[in-house]
């Protein structure tokens, strides 16, 4: 199919509008439809602007007589600042401004992501330069405004600071000493028991118990953090590189003691996020320095700064135990473990999330515990707790499937659970089976032989592996949309929603195209502005969810809007909203498809030129009935030199239960690089923190390594696009599920090549010599 | 970065004249030392581009090339001659960094680039003997997995990161050097410095001399020659341990061979012990072994690079092992 065959075909057949809620009853009648925009693999929107750089980031923005900002950073984990020496900076040329603890304007501190207080979005709760404090190494003691940007930074080289350090802990080993405390997400404990799961692992026939670490990660989006910002009386407009426009938006509000209204955060391009660009220190500190020196600033953070300021992946350490029948069924399933953050914010990294969901299990006993370090916040980092989860978790089931000599696909499908173990919910959907077998008929999964190390070409040991995927369907609350629709048969779409590269616009584009029964080409979407509808999140891959179900709200009320104009003569006078259909560029009634009219005739009928109508999505009760979630079967072959230990991927493909596919295009681009990813996970990706300061030491892409070109194969995915009719569209989204699974299949490939396991990630050479 | 201001001399004696001030320091593309400046870690006064001097690819009377220091490294890398008589080199260019950077790096500041050490890199954050002289070393006792367990010493323990150098060790070539006061020549291998306790101080070049070319000998024997270069991706990435060879086998017993090995020593480094132990010895995979293993007779592994001599004994093998099979 090419990029828009299908894409501009209107629907013939009449389409109801979506349910006025998620939680049974009426799945949405989009899902019903084939053949016309919605799954089509159209090309992004804003492909072309990006590829010719007219795309403007918030780095890009001019802004009349702008400043630029350069930060120093602490180089101690703990303590006091005892002596700032900013006289040398401040006499430097260009400087506009050094701002410290000294100087800087109070403000209010601001909820932190996850923090009980609604809203939050920054990455702690700590206070932003008020005082004299250091919370972790790293931590920003001063921001410099300079005339351009080499001038600030020249300055802020030479700001001097010393310290009386105190003691901190930044040993994970000490942390782990130390005890911590129960993990929770949301205030919910992470943990889970059922049964008596250590006892029926040590009566079990056969079991694996063993222990698996995944390092500290960070963020390494294309884009490095940054925000343009300018004051106007107390009105702050900023252009920001964010997927929480409206919670920035509030936030600023907040710290500042300003009306919400008077922050306007724009955010119409955002070069990607990953779990990152929420808030952090260095745009409210835009901000500030923006106030006391009365221009407007830029705050480009270097990659170094990005090192420093937003967090990344928290280090893992996980105990999983499985104990099972011979026939392969468990009778106990353990994943328990710790995992390092800081006090002061409330982000876990919530590792047994697959156990909750993926098997059925004799017994269960799941616990997070955190470990506190002195350091900057954790934060989310794509599909965080599945990623790193499905690792130790999926690797387990690879050790137990040789133990007991049963294919891996086998044992996982023979444990495959009727409800949801943890909660005991319904699955909403659910066809991990169909994927596993369509994947691994496709990879040609058949022929694995399963003894380790057996097969050579050359030096290179080649092996293959598999591994589950899964990642939770959520819906987030706030959705709101604005639906306008003018005489020229134009639609748009006002969301406060977000673009990072994912195809937002082009997949809300077409599902609106769909419920209008308009052309792809007659719909826009608008979305990255805090000014415009609900409080979107583009992040725990639920926004196509939170997007999809408050344009369904607004659509609604804009079809009982139309209703309204249409008069007693009109063909539709007299039906409901459930009562009519979009069809061909206009309403007709279900009942009786003849009885149409054009949007343009009922707007000229009731002297229009456009009609608009904003709504609320409901709140997502679906999630009290069903257990939803996506899943997927990940397959991968490697080869790994014998005399070297470096592994090659050769071949991947994911097979996934994703609900159905809006974008053919931009949801394969979706899944591959979420595998990308997990290929950094598993062979590469490790920040290094000094145990000795606490200090990240290989803050730059030449010493922290994503994956190069080289390091990627031919990467194949396939969905079994079967919807989900508890959900809008009949979509999941898809941002998290293509990371998870991912190095559990490459760990397990390598060792079916090698016969070495490796339980500690990156695997890294060393560790197959 | 701090302030400098910049020169661009069309000649070596405008540019030797120049580079004779304090604080003035040469400029090849800057891949190096533009970063570092960004760090604050180096800090001239005087930038003296030096790309508009000679960078030609040369046939020299003995049979042998002389590569001109402007020469970028791109430019090595696909020269023919190079490819056909000493193809080490241009595979040894084409496995370093990524293709912009190596069209913009020249070969003599290939030559001078600076370790990639963890703690020299982090001006702001951590001691460092090399950066900052009796400063104390961070990376004895902390990250070390790329360091070294050759040549080190108790003040510095950081590795010469380039692979170009290790194969022009093994090449035999000559640095050729110019100060005001005329020229010399420099055996490669003698360019660099062990760090002993002046880690700062890390090649023979006193201040103000300017590297103008490099001379390869005609080597036969580098006509079948290989690198091969282990890392922790399958590019751009620095090398854990890479193996610069050249065999001549005759009737099965080594005639000649040249091995250099990157990753494992503060310089690049000439396994001369092991070609010793390979000369007029029969090519066999045990006596590949046997002469890798002489070299790391006296390494020194720290914390986390204990692998680092096992695995260079593993490519080492498996490289003499290649030359000397088909
Ligand atoms: C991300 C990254 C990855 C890399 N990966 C690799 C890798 O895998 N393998 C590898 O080998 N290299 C790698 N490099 C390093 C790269 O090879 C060097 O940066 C490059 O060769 C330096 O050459 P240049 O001309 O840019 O030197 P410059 O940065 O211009 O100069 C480097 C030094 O040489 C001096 N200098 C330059 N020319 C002369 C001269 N004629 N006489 C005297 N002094 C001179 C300068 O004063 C300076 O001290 C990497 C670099 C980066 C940034
Ligand atoms: S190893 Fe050398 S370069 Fe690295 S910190 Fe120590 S002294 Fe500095």
């Amino acid at each position: 199919m090419t990029a828009d065959a299908g894409a501009a075909r209107p629907a013939r057949v009449a389409i109801a509008p979506g349910p006025d809620g998620w939680a049974g009853g009426e799945p949405d009648p989009l899902i019903r439809r084939r053949g016309g925009p919605l799954g089509a693999p159209v090309s992004r929107v804003d492909g072309g602007l990006k590829v010719r750089g007219a795309a403007r980031f918030a780095a890009e923005v001019p802004l009349a007589s702008m400043v630029y900002a350069a930060l120093a950073f602490s180089t101690v984990a703990r303590g006091r600042i005892v002596r700032l020496d900013t006289a040398a900076a401040e006499g430097a040329p260009g400087v506009v401004l050094v701002m410290t603890y000294r100087n800087a304007p109070r403000m209010t501190a601001v909820p932190a992501l996850l923090s009980p207080a609604p809203n939050g979005a920054m990455g702690d709760e700590l206070p932003i330069m008020q005082d004299d404090r250091i919370h972790w190494n790293g931590q920003p003691i001063a921001v410099v405004l300079g005339e351009t940007q080499e001038q600030a930074g020249h300055a802020a080289s030479l700001i001097e600071a010393s310290y009386e350090a105190e003691p901190a802990v930044t040993s994970f080993e000490e942390a782990k000493r130390r005890g911590g405390e129960q993990a929770a997400y949301a205030g919910q404990p992470l943990s889970l028991q059922a049964g008596d799961a250590e006892a029926a692992l040590s009566a079990a026939a056969v079991k694996v118990d063993a222990v698996y670490r995944t390092p500290f990660q960070n963020h390494n989006a294309i884009e490095p953090e940054a925000v343009t910002l300018a004051w106007d009386g107390d009105d702050l407009t900023v252009h920001d590189s964010t997927r929480m426009v409206s919670r920035v938006a509030w936030s600023l509000a907040q710290a500042f003691g300003l009306k919400e209204e008077q922050v306007h955060v724009s955010s119409p391009y955002v070069g990607g996020a990953f779990g990152s660009k929420t808030l952090w220190q260095h745009t409210v500190l835009a901000a500030a320095a923006a106030r006391l020196a009365g221009r407007p600033v830029r705050m480009a953070l270097s990659r170094e700064g990005v090192y420093r300021v937003v967090g990344g992946r928290a280090r893992t350490e996980q105990r999983v135990a499985i104990g099972a029948q011979a026939d392969g069924r468990f009778d106990a399933l353990i994943h328990t473990g710790a995992m390092a953050k800081i006090r002061r914010n409330y982000v876990p990294e919530p590792f047994i999330s697959p156990a909750m969901c993926l098997y059925a299990a004799g017994s269960l006993k799941l616990d997070v515990r955190a470990v506190y370090l002195d350091m900057l916040a954790n934060t989310f980092m794509r599909a965080p707790g599945e990623s790193v989860g499905s690792f130790a978790l999926e690797s387990a089931i690879d050790e137990l499937a040789e133990r007991i000599g049963m294919d891996p696909v086998e044992l996982r499908l023979r444990n495959e659970p009727a409800a949801d173990p943890g909660s005991g919910k319904p699955f909403s959907s659910r066809h991990l089976a169909e994927a596993y077998r369509a994947g691994a008929e496709r990879f040609g999964w058949a022929s694995r032989d399963p003894r380790p190390g057996g097969r050579r070409d050359g030096e290179w040991l080649t092996g293959i592996g598999c591994a589950t995927a899964t990642y939770p369907h959520l819906r987030f609350p706030g959705g709101a949309a604005r639906l306008t629709l003018s005489k020229d048969g134009q639609a748009r779409v006002e969301v406060a929603a977000h673009e990072m590269g994912m195809g937002t616009a082009t997949a809300q584009a077409q599902v609106t195209a769909e419920r209008l029964g308009l052309p792809l080409e007659q719909v826009s979407v608008a979305y990255g502005e805090s000014s415009f509808p609900g409080v979107f999140v583009a992040g725990a891959s639920q926004q196509t969810a939170q997007i999809g179900a408050a344009v369904v709200a607004a659509h609604r009320a804009l079809v009982a809007e139309l209703l309204r104009l249409c008069g007693g003569d009109s063909p539709l006078a007299g039906l409901g909203v459930d009562q009519v259909g979009a069809r061909g560029g206009g309403l007709c009634s279900l009942a009786d498809p003849r009885r149409w009219l054009s949007y343009a005739s009922i707007l000229d009928g009731g002297d229009r030129d456009e009609i608009s109508a904003e709504a609320s999505a409901p709140p997502p009760a679906e999630a009290e009935h069903w257990s939803m979630h996506s899943f997927g079967a990940d397959f991968c072959e490697v080869r790994v030199s014998a005399v070297t230990g470096e592994t090659r991927v050769s071949r991947f493909l994911g097979s996934f239960d994703c609900g159905r596919v809006i974008n053919a295009k931009t949801a394969a681009s979706q899944l591959r690089g979420g595998i990308i990813m997990g290929l950094g996970l598993a062979l590469m990706e490790e920040t290094l923190i000094d145990e000795r300061s606490g200090r990240i030491v290989n803050p730059s892409l030449a010493e922290y390594h994503v994956p190069a070109h080289a390091d990627v194969p031919e990467i194949d995915v396939m969905w079994t696009d079967i919807p989900d009719p508890h959900a809008p569209m009949g979509a999941h989204g898809i941002g998290e599920i293509g990371i998870t699974g991912v190095a559990a299949a490459v760990a397990n490939a390598i060792y079916n090549a090698t016969g070495t396991r490796v339980r500690d990630l990156p695997i890294t050479p060393d560790k197959l010599l | 970065m701090i302030p400098f201001t910049y020169a661009r001399p069309t000649n070596a004696e405008d540019a030797l004249r120049q580079g004779a001030a304090a604080g003035a320091r040469y400029l090849g593309g800057g891949t190096n030392l533009v970063d570092l400046m960004r760090q604050t870690i180096e800090q001239p006064g005087l930038l003296i581009d030096v790309t508009g001097l000679p960078g030609a690819i040369e046939e020299t009377p003995d049979g042998g090339l002389l590569i001109g220091a402007a020469a970028r490294n791109t430019a090595v890398a696909e020269h023919r001659a190079v490819r056909a008589r000493y193809p080490m080199l241009a595979r040894a260019i084409v496995a370093g960094a990524s293709g912009q950077i190596r069209n913009m790096a020249t070969v003599g500041g290939n030559l001078l680039q600076r370790t990639r050490c963890l703690y020299f890199y982090d001006h702001a954050g951590s001691r460092c003997n090399k950066r900052v002289p009796g400063q104390g070393c961070d990376a004895i006792e902390g990250f070390n997995r790329s360091h070294a367990i050759l040549g080190t010493s108790p003040a510095c323990v950081a590795t010469h990161p380039s692979d170009m150098c290790v194969a022009l060790a093994a090449l035999d070539a000559v640095v050729h050097i110019r100060s005001s006061g005329g020229g010399r020549t420099v055996p490669l291998t003698d360019l660099h410095r062990l760090p002993g306790d002046h880690p700062e101080i890390e090649t023979v070049l006193e201040p103000g001399e300017l590297v103008t070319g490099i001379a390869l000998p005609a080597l036969p024997l580098a006509a079948r020659s290989a690198y091969r270069k282990v890392r922790d991706r399958a590019s751009y990435a620095f090398a854990l341990v890479s193996v610069a060879a050249a065999l001549e086998v005759e009737g099965g017993t080594v005639r000649d061979v040249r091995l250099a090995l990157g990753g494992v020593a503060t310089k690049p480094w000439r396994a001369w012990r092991a070609e010793e132990a390979l000369r007029s010895r029969p090519a066999t995979a045990e006596n590949f072994r046997a002469a890798a293993e002489a070299e790391f007779a006296e390494a020194r592994p720290l914390r986390d690079n204990g692998f680092k001599a096992a695995l260079a004994v593993r490519t080492t093998t498996a490289v003499l092992e290649e030359l000397a099979g088909g």
